[in-house]
């Protein structure tokens, strides 16, 4: 039952441990945790012209694609559900197939799914309202294309070929969602409502997307350059990113390799405006510090925040404040980058991809550069990470913000 | 032991604004009358149950943030305003952490459509003002900015059952003790793209719009007119479970039913839609009720409508539970139950300090 809960917590109970025993990524870095760790550790720049769609008329017209392979990971789906699968489709099963490979699951009756996405499969919705415009009396392939434009739809493709009988969450808090996803997964965990939940997030490209951010003049025509003086906007990316999470019981019992804890999540809603933060940051900083009292840590012991960064002039600027505000006289210690530099926006996977990022930094000890950064914006009060170093990490900040005022921060600690 | 009392109801559909009206809508089993709407290229109009306008203007419309917003959004403050009430005051003040769950499938349809169509035009000319409001949770983030609350809201994207699993993220939050209230928000509207699409599938389905509402709260005994007994695992239909198995173990989760308790399905007197939850349910013995043979297929806001009336009718005493039965478009069949606080209070033997009906 989804209510009530088999056994009801009280706020005083102590909450599970939750630990990361496998993780699956899809960038335009490459598919798999070696090729992105390698690209993220060397700050590697994965953009190029758009093809996926007529960018011709766009300001922008460049972003970080995916070279998506044509062959699939061995799967449970039908001859007829592989040949109609979608683009963001392919992309969480890569991801999803990699993280459940590597956390040794069985398929489970019972495996709750917690993804977070802007807008599913866009491209086809896309191509169903054109063809129902143009051709309004041709309903030719409109009823695939409805099926699966849809949300729910890549989720329960994704159960359905590993054999996971869910239940399926799909948030869609804009470009908080894949943070939110996990930081939902992991209060399931926490407070005892499973002992193990496939999350992440996943979002592709699409013509109305790219255009949206183009008419708020909130893309760069060139890469992005997170926290820089000079930025003037985004790039935006694709991608999908998946974590299997489990309580650390759970995991020790069956000797599970541990990739990393998550020990804190945090959520706010900034009501300033519906694209543009508080000037000051408020929800930001209310998303992280709740993360931080749920972890309870100070920001004194967090060694490195991987920012939300997306490098248009009115996000990092608030970020930069909030920051500035939450870690106070520990800011000018603070290790900061932002990951969109080198993979782009990727919105909906954005916070999932970024909370893989932080896991290959803690286990490989190192930290993940922004080389595109030139002149640092002075409102930035910590060091941005320009060159890749290797470094003694022991916790990891991400944040993850969104339209709506969507703000959600986790916090990852190393496991060793 | 603390437990999850419904402290609030509002609707918006086609049966009016308010509560009020969808009850007596429902009451009377009357389907509302389809109006017709104009379908680029097509000579025949598609049939639809839209909203009316409210008889007075709220006066929420008024406010900064929702001048430009859409119907969605509209709705879905509307109904949460209702379902407020009293609190809505506490909340704007601070003295009340507010979360807020809403809940959709095709979200902010009509200025998606408007948006993609300006970019198909001339994508340099799209405008800057419509494309924020085609992002799934511009309806909570406007409620939000409207209440000015900064407490966690999710916006739940799924076939119609999701409204169900939007109450088990609410009820979980207020037993974590992460929100003194919840709103949970079942929200559509209508554009002429979904209706269209809508017929693909059912071809006599007839698209409807609005919101329901249920403003949840945590506490020790009953103090309102209902309170959230159950909502079963989420069946999902996938390449081995088809719907009418996921049908029946959603059935099999909730108690049998007896001739004083309601039945609120999702059926819409079509045959094939409606034919795995129709079989689930064949041996019920209580009064039964299905929101979308009256006032049209909307989705997320018909499970919401489902609720909102089931638990009017408890507040009222006219039943002693109810049951919620959704077996959704194309994700899963779910149920809920919800009980009047007179069973509840039998059940665990405790006195109500006060019971109100909303």
């Amino acid at each position: 039952m989804l209510f009530p809960p088999p056994k009801r917590n009280s706020p005083t109970a102590q909450p599970h441990r939750v630990v990361v025993t496998g993780a699956g990524i899809v960038t335009a870095l490459g598919l798999g945790w070696q090729v992105n760790a390698e690209g993220f550790r060397a700050g590697r720049a994965a953009f190029r012209p758009v093809t996926l769609f007529d960018v011709s008329r766009q300001r922008a017209r460049i972003a970080a694609e995916v070279d998506l392979p044509a062959e699939l990971p061995p799967t449970q789906l039908s001859a007829n559900t592989l040949r109609r699968l979608d683009r963001a489709t392919r992309m969480l099963l890569q991801a999803a197939h990699e993280a459940w490979t590597q956390a040794g699951w069985a398929p489970s009756d019972n495996l709750p799914v917690v993804l977070g996405t802007t807008s599913g499969e866009m491209a086809l919705g896309e191509k169903y309202l054109q063809q129902a415009i143009t051709t309004p009396l041709q309903r030719r392939q409109q009823a695939t294309r409805i099926v699966h434009y849809q949300v729910q739809q890549q989720g329960l493709d994704l159960c359905s070929a590993f054999g996971f009988q869910g239940p399926l969450t799909n948030i869609s808090n804009a470009c908080a969602s894949g943070a939110n996803a996990i930081g939902h997964a992991w209060e399931m965990l926490r407070f005892g409502r499973a002992e193990k939940v496939l999350t992440g997030g996943y979002d592709t490209l699409c013509q109305l997307t790219f255009a949206g951010f183009d008419s708020l003049q909130a893309l760069s025509p060139a890469p992005c350059r997170p926290f820089d003086a000079h930025r003037d906007g985004l790039t935006l990316g694709e991608g999908a990113a998946i974590l299997t999470l489990e309580t650390l019981e759970h995991a020790q019992k069956r000797g599970a390799e541990i990739l990393g804890e998550i020990i804190g999540y945090g959520a706010a809603t900034d009501t300033h405006h519906l694209t543009q933060p508080h000037p000051e940051g408020n929800a930001a900083l209310a998303a992280m510090t709740a993360a931080c009292a749920s972890a309870n840590v100070s920001p004194a012991q967090i060694d490195y925040v991987n920012a939300h960064g997306t490098a248009t002039p009115h996000n990092d600027a608030t970020e930069a404040a909030a920051i500035n505000r939450w870690a106070g006289d520990c800011a000018s210690a603070l290790r900061v980058s932002s990951t969109k530099a080198t993979c782009g926006h990727l919105l909906g996977a954005a916070g999932a991809a970024e909370a893989v990022v932080c896991l290959m930094a803690l286990r490989g000890q190192w930290l993940p550069p922004q080389t595109t950064a030139g002149t640092t914006d002075p409102a930035c009060h910590f060091p941005i990470v320009r060159e890749a170093v290797a470094a003694n990490i022991e916790t990891a900040l991400s944040n993850s913000f969104g339209f709506g005022g969507a703000n959600a921060t986790l916090i990852f600690r190393r496991w060793s | 032991m603390s437990r999850i009392f419904v402290h609030g109801l509002g609707a918006v559909s086609p049966a009016g604004w308010g509560v009020e009206k969808l009850s007596a809508a429902l009451e009377q089993r009357e389907p509302i009358a389809a109006q017709n709407l104009a379908r680029p290229g097509w000579e025949k109009p598609l049939r639809v149950r839209n909203v009316p306008p409210p008889e007075t203007r709220p006066t929420f419309f008024a406010h900064p943030r929702l001048r430009r917003a859409g119907a969605i959004t509209q709705h879905t403050v509307a109904a949460a305003l209702e379902a407020l009430g009293d609190d809505a005051a506490l909340i704007q003040s601070g003295a009340r952490r507010l979360g807020i769950v809403t809940c959709m499938m095709s979200g902010s349809v009509a200025y998606s459509r408007r948006f993609y169509e300006e970019v198909l035009r001339e994508p340099a000319m799209a405008s800057p003002l419509v494309f924020p409001e085609t992002v799934f949770n511009a309806p909570a983030s406007h409620l939000a900015a409207y209440l000015g609350t900064n407490g966690t809201g999710y916006t739940l994207v799924g076939d119609d059952g999701t409204f169900l699993q939007g109450l088990a993220v609410a009820a979980d939050w207020l037993l974590n003790d992460q929100a003194d209230g919840v709103v949970v928000v079942g929200a559509e509207e209508s554009d002429w793209l979904v209706a269209d699409a809508m017929r693909l599938f059912q071809r006599n389905a007839i698209h409807g719009a609005g919101a329901g509402a249920l403003y949840l709260r945590r506490e020790k005994s009953a103090t309102a007119g209902a309170e959230l007994s159950a909502v079963t695992d989420s069946f999902l239909f996938t390449q081995t479970q088809n719907r009418s198995a996921a049908a029946r173990k959603m059935r099999a989760q909730l108690p049998a039913g007896a001739p004083d308790e309601l039945l609120c399905l999702g059926a819409q007197n079509l045959a094939r839609p409606d034919a795995a939850e129709a079989l689930a349910w064949r041996d019920w013995a209580g009064d039964r009720r299905a929101a979308k043979t009256v006032l049209g297929e909307a989705f997320l806001a018909s499970v919401a409508w489902q609720c909102v009336a089931a638990c009017a009718d408890l507040a009222r005493s006219r039943f002693s539970a109810a049951n919620i039965s959704v077996v959704g478009a194309n994700q899963q069949a779910i149920g809920a139950r919800f009980l009047a606080c007179a069973k509840a209070v039998s059940v665990t033997g405790s006195a109500p300090e006060t019971v109100d009906l909303f």
